[in-house]
């Protein structure tokens, strides 16, 4: 048995990565280009990033863009937290498989088509398209996606926990705030970043469904690659991946460190049993 | 072991505890099933049940899984609500009552600690719902954690005990509200054998202390038999009998309880005669006459069984006085010699296998009987009993 990655493994694993980061990278690199060419290097320079905080149309599209995301995600948690908690707790009933499965439908539905449904039911209701019509239809899209973060959390719950804190006085809704949730927490929380990041960068469905005076950032970039890549364009999309790699890091130092604390809450356990 | 079947028969009186409001018509029953039938679907789990349960009383409920007990003690806590009948709890009619307001708490097997919380939260949890001022919440939690010995556990999360320190938790957290009746479902299940046979007497000396009337579902007869005053032995949501540990094992009233507690030996036969409080059966499958000073309800002719326990038949080398009454004779089959005693397997020349112990009270060198050995089996008029379902 030979030690260490072969030569294959070492081609692959290269092969693989820059085949995911490759232009990731590029991006990152040409933000920082002096020259307003995309594609030749003029030297470094952080011109873009100053230029983008002058530039009013791309600073409102990603504010209208991070309101819709705030607010959808946490809309769709608490109805796909409910979904889920329906789907889970109310066991078999009639049409209950129909139900399941007509929540899960959109997960798979090509973006198009619940987009143009939404168009149509927004205009069919004389509903001015705008911001709220963006905020609802994200809404409705990434609901779906939490209730089935949240389903996979609660199928494994122990009901007892919930018989108990009745057994011992405390109301169903009071139940459910000091016991359920707390437990299913980190579903719900990972439920919330799922909805988040889907709508943040969602293009079709946002084309569809909004109107005059709110442009999501996805949708700027497209309309202004159409006429050509602005360095700018690299500078705001090089913030967004530092956002999203921050957060991810984050997000995995706590989890190591939550395991690594119960490992050593168990060993304690078992050495005092 | 042999001196036991002299208090068989009809005699029970002296094994019985001076506890036993169950004789007493004029006692009131604290929790009363009247007619409760409980279905899931087309699942019948409790059939026309009707019980009482006496105030201070330490009652068992035993049974196969899937026999109904479970439900039972649910339909006590709450979370079921009989198809029909009635459940009273001092008098106060159950039906329709949540959980979150009945004076009822359980334990649960699986003891359900709140995993967020530490043993001294989850304690307190029962006490908080009721608003009780925050001194007194802290006195009560302090009292039950140095009746369960976890005073220096109290800021551990569940995860940080062992088992028997969770099922410790478990306990006093449904005695801190000191409720009417403890339910306790399958409250040892989890634990190893010794310390489930320890912690089975720290229960009765616990009920006995507060005075407190406890519930419990086991399928464990032996658990059943060490903390109960009386036991109801269930089958397919009815109850097939319910009496003291001792009537249960050696008055058993059918078969299934017969052979469900303990270990039996039946044998089927024919009644020929009923005289002067001896009943005669024709047992043809060991070609033996049986008498026993017990009917079991029986009439001449009827098809019975006689049961009796192994440890209550002698095994001998050597022919009996009578050797046509209450006697067999067959060849030693297999020995299954567990220390304390040996359980002798005896094929009968009918093909029949009937059971024997043997208390080892010698250190084992030679066994005096042995495989092959021809042997006569002999019990006592009053050793076993007549069963007729």
């Amino acid at each position: 048995m030979r030690r260490g990655p072969s030569w294959f493994n070492i081609t692959a694993i290269t092969l693989g990565f820059a085949f995911l980061y490759l232009p990731i990278v590029l991006l990152v690199i040409y933000s920082f280009n002096a020259s307003k060419l995309v594609t030749v290097w003029g030297g470094f320079s952080t011109h873009w990033y100053v230029a983008l905080l002058s530039n009013q149309g791309l600073l409102d599209a990603a504010w209208v863009t991070i309101r819709v995301a705030l607010l959808s995600a946490t809309f769709a948690t608490i109805l796909g937290t409910m979904a889920a908690i329906a789907l889970v707790r109310y066991g078999r009933f009639p049409g209950g498989t129909l139900f399941s499965g007509m929540v899960f439908a959109p997960l798979v539905m090509p973006e198009v088509i619940t987009g143009l449904a939404m168009l149509l039911l927004f205009v069919a209701i004389g509903f001015a398209r705008g911001f709220w019509t963006l905020t609802l239809a994200h809404i409705t899209f990434s609901m779906c996606f939490v209730a089935v973060v949240v389903q996979s959390r609660l199928v494994s719950f122990d009901r007892s926990l919930e018989e108990a804190a009745l057994d011992l006085g405390c109301p169903p809704l009071r139940t459910f705030f000091t016991i359920t949730l707390p437990l299913i927490l980190p579903a719900v929380v990972a439920g919330w970043m799922l909805a988040f990041t889907l709508s943040l960068d969602d293009l079709v469905i946002s084309s569809f469904t909004t109107g005059p005076g709110a442009t999501t950032l996805p949708m700027k970039i497209y309309s202004q690659v159409r006429l050509g890549v602005t360095p700018e364009i690299n500078a705001i999309c090089t913030i967004l991946i530092g956002i999203v790699t921050t957060g991810v890091i984050i997000a995995s130092i706590v989890t190591k460190r939550r395991e690594v604390e119960r490992q050593r809450a168990e060993r304690l356990a078992f050495q005092t049993g | 072991m042999a001196g036991k079947s002299l208090t068989a028969g009809k005699s029970l009186g002296p094994i019985r505890r001076a506890f036993a409001p169950w004789n007493d018509p004029t006692a009131k029953p604290f929790i009363q099933f009247q007619n409760v039938t409980k279905t899931f679907g087309d699942f019948t789990a409790v059939d026309d049940l009707s019980l009482n349960i006496y105030e201070r009383e330490f009652f068992a409920l035993l049974g196969p899984s899937g026999c109904g007990k479970t439900t039972l003690m649910r339909m006590i806590a709450g979370f079921e609500e009989p198809t029909s009948g009635q459940v009273r709890l001092d008098g106060q009619d159950l039906v329709g009552v949540p959980p979150y307001r009945r004076p009822t708490n359980m334990m649960f097997q699986s003891y359900a600690l709140f995993p967020h919380m530490n043993v001294w939260d989850n304690i307190a949890f029962g006490l908080k719902q009721d608003g009780m001022p925050k001194p007194e919440i802290a006195a009560r939690v302090d009292e039950m954690l140095a009746l369960v010995k976890l005073e220096k556990f109290a800021k551990r999360k569940p995860h940080q005990l062992s088992g028997g320190q969770r099922q410790r938790v478990a306990l006093a957290r449904s005695l801190a509200k000191k409720p009417k009746v403890l339910l306790l479902d399958e409250p040892l299940g989890a634990l190893d054998k010794k310390l489930r046979e320890e912690t089975q007497f720290e229960l009765i000396d616990l009920q006995v202390k507060l005075g407190m009337t406890f519930v419990i579902v086991t399928h464990d007869q032996e658990e059943a038999m060490t903390v109960a005053d009386r036991i109801a032995v269930m089958d397919h949501g009815k109850i097939v009998q319910i009496a003291t540990p001792a009537e249960i094992y050696e008055q058993p009233n059918s078969r299934y309880v017969a052979d469900f507690i303990g270990e039996i030996n039946l044998i089927e036969g024919t009644i020929s005669a009923i005289e002067g409080g001896i009943t005669t059966l024709d047992c043809t499958g060991t070609g033996a006459k049986v008498q026993v000073t017990q009917d079991g309800g029986a009439k001449v002719g009827d098809t019975a069984w006689f049961a009796v326990r192994p440890e209550k038949v002698a095994i001998s080398l050597t022919p009996p006085a009578d050797p046509n009454v209450n006697a067999v004779t067959g060849e030693v089959w297999d020995i299954a010699y567990l220390g304390d005693v040996s359980i002798y397997h005896v094929r009968l020349s009918t093909g029949a296998t009937v059971k024997a112990t043997i208390t080892n009270t010698t250190r084992l060198v030679e066994r005096p009987i042995t495989w092959d050995d021809k042997v006569w089996l002999t019990w006592s008029r009053d050793g076993g009993v007549v069963l007729t379902r």
